[in-house]
């Protein structure tokens, strides 16, 4: 398609997070632990992406895979003491799991049944987290002792409770989130995600797997969730239930909308948008669900193509 | 208490939660059938007619039985009016695309809540029963009103059913339902047929909370617990179908009361949620329903 365009694509990536790495010593202290908790939910918002905007399949239920990563993570490190990495690793594989799981199920069915079937899967994810309250403590919640969350390197140990040392290790998944999801969005298996999402029938008559295909984008939708849930666990040192509720199902559904679904960039703007807009309107009201009800009625209504996608569509028709 | 009477008790509880279930999911149903609109502001409605139940109960005063007929009266027309505005505002302007509509009924759900949340307030309020009148079994004895929530809900259920089956409104519904281009061909004002059907659906939500809140309180987060348990009732009684709805709500209701009795309410949850997913993927149809033309 546009393969003349790689270089300020690329130019265009890395600058946002040459810039973001520059905020660390330039952003006050609040707006850099806010900028740090913003960098690590765009990369749920990106795994998000991968399933909603690029292929099509619009999820109710994207919290227990970042449910899957934030457990994985926080449970092994809380009650086995594993090392901070190997906790990182171990809730990958959770969402790696639980998205295969998932998915094989869930993309037996299309359209509304799929959205429901998500839904459903992730409230039962929900209620497990409730369930084993004993090893989860529900809604409350388990605190990860800062010394557990300490990352040994050969010659180094990184302390994330440290905010700059936190804010870099964000800005480290998200840039390598945003490479992955640029990197897939330009091979041929982002074209063909695409290309089911645009017309599935004619995919499948022209002998593409499509239900491979969509597996596929499951999983990495999944895994990407997971590395977020995960980071957030270890980075914030926080882990409850509540991150598995349906709002935080909703939240990324929001985020991506409004940054601009099907685009690279689309999930940090949207993210980073919202998050500002309460937390300036919180200022004047708490009422921050009908902020983010209007908005989400507001977006469909007249803005269906968020804020980067209406860029690509009126002035920069290259923006992956 | 002995095994056999304890069992009626389950068997009794479960059979409120139906006939509530029944009355919310038969809007969910109606809505999905007809428009072809998941509604996940439905349990919001139903909330929204506990809340303006408390309010008009609150103003109205004397004896308990005055207030609850008022709000029996008020609070589904104020819902209905509610929803039917969200329908001409909203809905009607995505023409009723799944995926656009789904994601603004979400946004309702947040206004209604947070709208509530802020004129309500977060408490839990009581609404009166209308009578207190225990009625006496050998082996324990049962609320009166609970038999009476029961009673009316399923004389709503046979209701709409006459309703839609029996009358010119009911014959507009189904044919919008069977073929919405064909009725609109023969003059039939599909536009307005889905307003009233969203109104209505609102209102059997709103119906539904009036006859719960004196027994459950009214509070601005209780909406999503039936919310999710209308969908089970609705994908396992097939999407769309009414007759499969109203047995799936007996179905769900009943084994909902009798798996909390003897295990827990979170492992009863947790169980008919991956049920109806799994119903969902395997038999899309629903239990009940036919297979779609």
């Amino acid at each position: 398609m546009r393969t003349d365009g790689l270089a300020r694509i690329v130019a265009l990536h890395l600058g946002l997070v040459l810039l973001l790495l520059a905020l660390n010593w330039l952003l006050p202290e609040y707006h850099r632990g806010v900028f740090s908790r913003i960098l690590v939910l765009a990369v749920f918002a990106m795994g998000y992406n991968v399933m909603f905007g690029y292929t099509g399949l619009l999820s109710l239920g994207h919290a227990m895979f970042f449910a899957a990563g934030l457990y994985g993570a926080g449970l092994t490190v809380y009650h086995l003491g594993w090392p901070a990495p190997a906790g990182f690793a171990a809730g990958l594989a959770a969402g790696l799991a639980l998205a295969l799981a998932v998915g094989v199920l869930a993309l037996r069915t299309t359209g509304v049944a799929f959205m429901i079937v998500t839904l459903m899967f992730a409230q039962v994810i929900y209620l497990l987290t409730l369930y084993f309250t004993t090893y989860t403590r529900g809604e409350e919640g388990l605190v990860l002792a800062p010394e557990d969350r300490f990352i040994a390197l050969p010659g180094a140990v990184l302390d994330p409770t440290d905010p700059s040392t936190r804010y870099l290790l964000a800005l480290a998944l998200f840039a390598a989130a945003l490479a992955a999801t640029v990197a897939i969005v330009r091979a041929p298996f982002g074209r063909t995600l695409v290309a089911i999402r645009e017309n599935e029938e004619r995919m499948r008559m022209l002998g593409y797997d499509v239900f491979a295909n969509k597996l596929a984008a499951v999983a990495v939708s999944g895994v990407l969730c997971a590395a977020a849930g995960a980071a957030y666990a270890l980075l914030f040192g926080y882990v409850g239930a509540g991150f598995a509720s349906i709002q935080y199902s909703i939240l990324p559904l929001l985020w991506v909308l409004l940054g601009g679904a099907a685009t690279t960039l689309g999930p940090i703007v949207g993210t980073l948008a919202m998050f500002y807009v309460v937390d300036v309107t919180s200022g004047y009201t708490s009422a921050y669900l009908l902020v983010v009800g209007l908005a989400l009625i507001l977006l469909i209504l007249y803005f269906p193509r968020g804020l980067v996608g209406t860029l690509r569509e009126r002035w920069l028709p290259w923006l992956p | 208490m002995s095994f056999g009477p304890h069992l009626l008790l389950a068997t009794l509880e479960g059979l409120v939660t139906s006939a509530v279930l029944a009355l919310m999911a038969l809007g969910l149903s109606l809505v999905f059938g007809v428009m072809r609109v998941v509604n996940v502001a439905h349990g919001e409605f139903f909330m929204l007619g506990a809340v303006v139940a408390w309010w008009v109960a609150s103003i109205v005063g004397g004896h308990p039985a005055v207030g609850f007929l008022a709000a029996l009266v008020v609070s589904p027309l104020v819902v209905a009016a509610v929803a039917f505005a969200a329908e001409r505002l909203v809905l009607r302007r995505l023409s009723y695309e799944p995926e656009a509509t789904i994601v603004a009924t979400i946004g309702l759900l947040y206004i209604i809540q947070q709208l509530a949340l802020t004129f309500y307030g977060p408490e839990a309020r009581p609404v009166e029963a209308p009578f207190s009148i225990r009625v006496t079994l050998p082996w324990f004895g049962y609320s009166g009103y609970k038999l009476f929530v029961i009673a009316v809900a399923a004389l709503l259920v046979v209701a709409t059913w006459l309703m839609l089956t029996r009358t010119r409104a009911g014959l507009l519904m189904r044919a919008t339902q069977y073929d919405r281009e064909t009725a609109q061909a023969f003059a039939i004002p599909v536009d307005r047929v889905y307003a009233g059907v969203f109104a209505l659906g609102a209102g059997l939500a709103a119906i539904a909370a009036v006859l719960i809140v004196p027994i459950q309180q009214a509070h601005y987060l209780m909406g999503l617990d039936p919310l999710l348990l209308s969908f089970i009732v609705v994908i396992i009684g097939g999407l769309g179908s009414l007759r499969g709805t109203v047995l799936a709500a007996v179905l769900i209701g009943l084994s909902d009361g009798i798996i909390s009795v003897f295990f827990s309410p979170t492992l009863a949850k947790m169980l008919a949620t991956l049920l109806v997913a799994l119903v969902l993927v395997f038999r899309p149809q629903g239990l009940f329903g036919t297979a779609p033309r």
